[in-house]
């Protein structure tokens, strides 16, 4: 079996690697918001730190 | 904790894909559109699971007035409506070439979509309400009556007479081909670490935002710098 004949999965391609794609995305872009909320609370604390501390 | 967690997700994934796509078989009916199976069936079980671990510890927060559990139970629902959407998203990318139809109003699909619904209640509710003690008290309530909701889709298949097919893996045996199985079961485990590491990650969050005021947090390193 070629390259081309696995990603073209006998016809289904778009439905098989839409699921899998949107699944990726989704993984993807929950990390990334997860990540920016911690960035975000962490600066957010240290600024208020930072005024309490003048 | 977190990354004992990430990278056994990751490791889970990477053979699970791997078996999903290059050990298992092409199916005979179905030819290769039967792989979404790989990831629909583990997004769509941890979706209903996520949600009794939700509800679980709401009530935990609701009934010993721990903190902590209404917290969990904050950090599990955008996962849990995340997956949700998943499974109908990759419900309806395999309806559409096997029934013909993208979406039926069936009572396993239609049930789904009330999951999903009940998730983003939850989340709205929750923050719809300032004080984040009550928030929690009032989506807590919500999350333990919707999940009246969970046995109704798992056994929507044998309650009703619906167009999705039944259980495949029963206790009494299965009919599924055994590198199918490991496949399906590999992404299982994927999905689930993935879900425990990132709610994890969220509740640290969440920790950090409602305990802000708290002498611990302003002592953290991260703080301080």
């Amino acid at each position: 079996m070629s390259w081309g004949e696995f990603f073209a999965m006998n016809g289904y391609a778009w439905y098989v690697w839409g699921s899998f794609g949107m699944a990726l995305l989704i993984f993807i872009v929950e990390i990334v918001m997860v990540r920016h909320r911690r960035t975000l609370i962490l600066q957010q604390l240290r600024l208020t730190s930072d005024t309490e501390d003048l | 904790m977190v990354p004992w967690f990430a990278w056994s997700a990751a490791i889970m994934f990477v053979t699970g894909l791997y078996i999903s796509f290059f050990v298992a078989p092409t199916d005979v009916q179905q030819s290769e559109a039967y792989r979404i199976m790989f990831i629909h069936v583990p997004v769509s079980i941890l979706s209903m699971f996520i949600y009794l671990v939700m509800a679980g510890y709401a009530a935990l927060g609701l009934i010993f007035n721990t903190r902590l559990s209404s917290m969990m139970a904050s950090a599990l629902a955008p996962t849990g409506a995340l997956l949700a959407f998943l499974s109908l998203w990759t419900g309806a990318l395999w309806g559409k070439p096997m029934w013909g139809a993208w979406w039926v109003w069936d009572a396993r699909l239609t049930s789904e979509l009330i999951l999903l619904f009940l998730y983003l209640g939850f989340i709205a509710l929750h923050a719809s309400i300032d004080d984040p003690r009550r928030a929690d008290r009032a989506s807590a309530l919500l999350a333990i009556l919707g999940s009246v909701n969970v046995p109704i889709i798992y056994f929507s298949v044998q309650w009703w007479n619906t167009l999705h097919q039944g259980a495949s893996v029963k206790l009494t045996g299965t009919s599924m081909h055994i590198a199918m199985q490991q496949g399906m079961y590999t992404m299982m485990l994927a999905v689930w670490l993935y879900a425990i590491t990132i709610s994890l990650l969220r509740v640290r969050s969440i920790i950090l935002e409602r305990e802000s005021k708290a002498q611990w947090v302003s002592e953290l390193k991260e703080i301080k710098g």
